[in-house]
């Protein structure tokens, strides 16, 4: 075959002091799928996002077609003929699958939409993706995913594209749509595209893919055709070591059961969990982006709904759904959308720490700012928090300078199970250190702690034992001591161990 | 600049904006209308005076905006209630118990704004735009479309009255119970358990509700405190008119109260709001009122320059605020 249609040369990315992305080359020949795997964190996103435009490189170059390809954003990116389909679809509910499908690009005269070739073009390109008739007029909100998924698909092909990028394509789909989907992506290949899909399922790799790609630490660390390859070679490519990284260690020793779940259900996510957690215990809930561990904890918590099981808190079962008798009860949650959920961010300090728990200070409702802003003072500083002043917004502290100060109002409030949601996500290399530190510390003196997060490296070093969720179920759960990257990544990307 | 020089600038921005209006207003007086002084005690107490009613609705309504909701029915409520005080006094139920029916109207009727909003799940906006239409038509039933006429004791019938001349009381007793009004609820928002949970309600619901808040009881609550607040509107109102209830009062006062928790620094995404800010956000409307009537603008005119300067207010706390984070 000729010269490759897309090819992308010594890209490297950093934001701030972080370095996302470096020195990444790889091509796709028209024809070719290639699959782009790494673990979290490993640069993917970074990579779509310099790919869709989002992101401008700080170095390197990219072109299609023998063109320089240097996208400003989504729209330019397109029109240079790359097409991106997300695992979040942009699809407009209430619009026909015709006007998805033009959208942005509708055929006109005069201002005036084409509809007849609109609706032309629109079967002419489904009919490149399915056998199967599908009614372009039919509002999107009436089909299943899969269809909304060719349609995108669609809008691609509409839009001329001649490299498209898949994200995540099969994450929300079952098995024999993602077997479609499959064919989809080989027939496009055989249209001559180029393909490039980026997956954590490595076992669904030979279905489809011709070449792969292996992010490590914004690297690329392996590349070749797939035919030959093995699930074990790309785990082990994909492991590797990381960045060395201070994992403080605190001695402890479990006591009694202080948390246990029984059947837990939620109501998309996670589907019959059971899991027990002792006192001086740190839980570990390993798996992939949307595998269910978030959704895990958010039910045991009450910010999401259950549709059944139990939670009982030292055998005694908690009967009211809501996170004020969690916290009541001695939970605690720590989320993992700090800016969203976890702060309040244009509120000060104090108000952020103390929101759980004011019943200290109040009298009658009304409340002791001095005796407050001693008590925060002090816990600011046991949190090592630098800017140690209580009245000082939250906006202006660094991220993890804020995490600490979601991590204090835990201690505040007096949780005993210390939930925890990626509680490092987006921290600085210190600030980790001190979490786990604190962490650490924290089931030394007797509380019972589970974290979620998708940094198998942290889960191994910090925890006792850990869980893997799978596709909204739990799978093994074993002694931290008895798992490695390679089988953490093995159990939770679903390759039978 | 420190967190804390910031944070006094904001608190005082109103009062420059309110300055500099006093100033224009002076000028002109100085050099165009030499013989008639703008700060007159007439004056000013007639400024006081006209403010009262989007006052005393501005300080509910930053308690509702803080919390990141908004009510545009104050203004029908403000008729309902005025309509209800004078109705059950001309029915020849003591001032006492009268203005009880009319503090519980008041309360039941924010209260309902926000049952509405948290029951229905529906953006405030949308309910409190129909409860405007139901008050107004419940005011206008109540009253079958005529003014009511009724008399009132002094202590609930002339709270907007000037003080006799001479007396120490400056301005009328309306007024000074709009002040400690102010007093109270600047209290209650700063440092109870209510005002803190209201601000992070606003803030970032979310968060308020992973921190176990009762976020929709404190938006009820903080509803119907609004509607305690526009039952006084509607005594003062009652007073305003002599003794008159008119189902047609308070159509677009909605407005200007809004825009006076904003100009004093009120944010409409929720977590900002200041009480004394409020006060005088309501202190600059009218005083633009008054110095373009003293400066004989048109009134079209007066409507121009008042829309310009709200916004005006608002771009101006924007950037400012952007500066700061």
């Amino acid at each position: 075959m000729s010269a490759p249609l897309f090819r992308m040369t010594c890209v490297s990315k950093s934001f701030g002091a972080t370095r996302a992305l470096r020195d990444i080359s790889f091509a796709v020949k028209a024809g070719e799928i290639r699959a782009l795997v790494g673990e979290n964190g490993a640069g993917k996103s970074t990579l779509l996002g310099i790919l869709a435009g989002v992101h401008q490189p700080d170095s390197g170059s990219m072109e299609v077609g023998g063109a320089a390809f240097a996208p400003r954003g989504p729209k330019d990116a397109s029109k240079s003929g790359v097409a991106m389909i997300h695992q979040e679809l942009a699809i407009a509910p209430d619009l026909s699958l015709a006007e998805n499908i033009a959208l942005g690009a509708e055929p006109a005269h005069a201002g005036f939409v084409d509809r007849t070739r609109m609706r032309d073009q629109a079967k002419a390109a489904l009919a490149r993706l399915s056998t199967e008739p599908i009614d372009v007029d039919r509002a999107a909100r009436e089909f299943p995913l899969s269809t909304l998924q060719l349609v995108e698909i669609a809008r691609a092909l509409c839009s001329q594209a001649r490299v498209i990028v898949f994200d995540e394509p099969t994450s929300s789909l079952g098995k024999a749509d993602a077997t479609r989907l499959f064919q989809v992506i080989r027939e496009l290949g055989a249209q001559g595209l180029a393909i490039v899909v980026v997956t954590h399922f490595l076992e669904e790799l030979p279905l489809f893919a011709d070449t792969y790609t292996v992010l490590r630490d914004g690297e690329v660390v392996a590349e070749g055709p797939i035919a030959g390859t093995t699930s074990d070679d790309l785990v082990q490519a994909m492991v590797g070591r990381s960045i060395d990284l201070a994992f403080p260690r605190v001695p402890r020793t479990p006591g009694d059961v202080l948390l246990s779940v029984e059947s837990l259900s939620g109501q998309r996510t996670p589907s019959d969990v059971s899991l027990k957690v002792r006192r001086g215990e740190v839980l570990g809930l390993a798996g992939l982006v949307g595998a269910g561990r978030s959704e895990f904890l958010r039910c045991v918590f009450g910010l999401d709904r259950r549709r059944s099981g139990i939670v009982r808190i030292a055998d005694a079962p908690l009967r009211s759904r809501s996170p004020r008798e969690s916290i009541r009860r001695r939970l605690g949650f720590l989320s993992e959308d700090r800016k969203g959920e976890g702060l309040a961010l244009d509120q000060s300090i104090e108000d952020n720490l103390t929101l759980s728990r004011l019943g200290p200070y109040s009298r009658g409702g009304w409340l002791s700012l001095r005796k407050r802003r001693t008590v925060v003072r002090e816990a600011l500083e046991r949190a090592c928090c630098k800017p140690g002043d209580p009245s000082a917004i939250l906006s202006s502290l660094s991220g993890g300078n804020q995490q600490k100060v979601a991590f204090a109002r835990l201690l505040h409030q007096e949780a005993e199970i210390l939930l925890l949601d990626e509680p490092t996500r987006g921290i600085d290399v210190a600030t980790k250190s001190e979490i786990y530190q604190t962490i650490g510390e924290l089931a030394a003196s007797g509380k019972a702690i589970v974290i979620a997060s998708s940094h198998f490296p942290e889960l191994l070093h910090v925890c006792d034992r850990i869980a893997v969720f799978q596709r909204g179920n739990l799978g093994a759960v074993r002694p931290a001591s008895d798992w490695t990257e390679a089988s953490l990544l093995r159990a939770a990307s679903g390759v039978g161990s | 600049m420190n967190n804390r020089s910031r944070a006094l600038l904001a608190a005082l921005a109103p009062f420059l904006g309110l300055i500099l209006i006093l100033l224009l207003c002076g000028l002109y007086g100085h050099f165009f209308k030499p013989d008639a002084a703008f700060f007159s005690g007439h004056r000013l107490a007639l400024i006081a005076k006209q403010t009262a009613i989007v006052g005393v609705g501005a300080l509910g309504m930053t308690a509702v905006i803080a919390a990141g909701g908004i009510d545009l029915s104050v203004g029908s409520m403000i008729a309902l209630t005025s309509v209800t005080l004078a109705q059950t006094l001309a029915a020849g139920w003591s001032p006492v118990a009268a203005l009880c029916a009319t503090i519980a109207v008041g309360v039941a009727a924010g209260a309902l704004n926000g049952l509405l909003v948290t029951g229905l799940r529906l953006v405030p906006f949308i309910v409190t735009l129909g409860t405007m239409l139901v008050y107004r038509g419940l005011a206008e039933s109540i009253a079958a479309e005529r003014k009511i006429a009724a008399s009132a004791p002094d202590w609930l019938g002339s709270l907007l009255d000037p003080p006799a001349s001479g007396s120490l009381q400056l301005v009328p007793s309306g007024v000074w119970i709009i002040v400690v009004l102010a007093f109270v609820l600047a209290l209650v928002l700063r440092r109870t358990v209510f005002g803190r949970q209201i601000f992070a309600i606003g803030s970032s619901e979310p968060t308020a509700r992973l921190c176990g808040v009762a976020v929709e009881r404190r938006k009820i609550e903080v509803y119907a405190l609004l509607g305690f607040f526009m039952a006084l509107a509607g005594v003062l109102e009652f007073d305003n008119l002599n003794g008159q209830g008119s189902p047609s009062s308070g159509g677009g006062t909605e407005l200007g109260i809004i825009a006076a928790v904003v100009i004093g620094g009120g944010s409409l995404n929720g977590g900002r709001g200041s009480v004394v800010g409020s006060l005088v956000g309501a202190l600059m409307i009218t005083t633009l009122g008054a110095g373009c009537a003293f400066a004989e603008i048109s009134e079209p005119v007066q409507k121009i320059v008042t829309g310009s300067i709200i916004i005006a207010a608002v771009a101006l706390d924007r950037t400012r605020q952007k500066q700061g984070s």
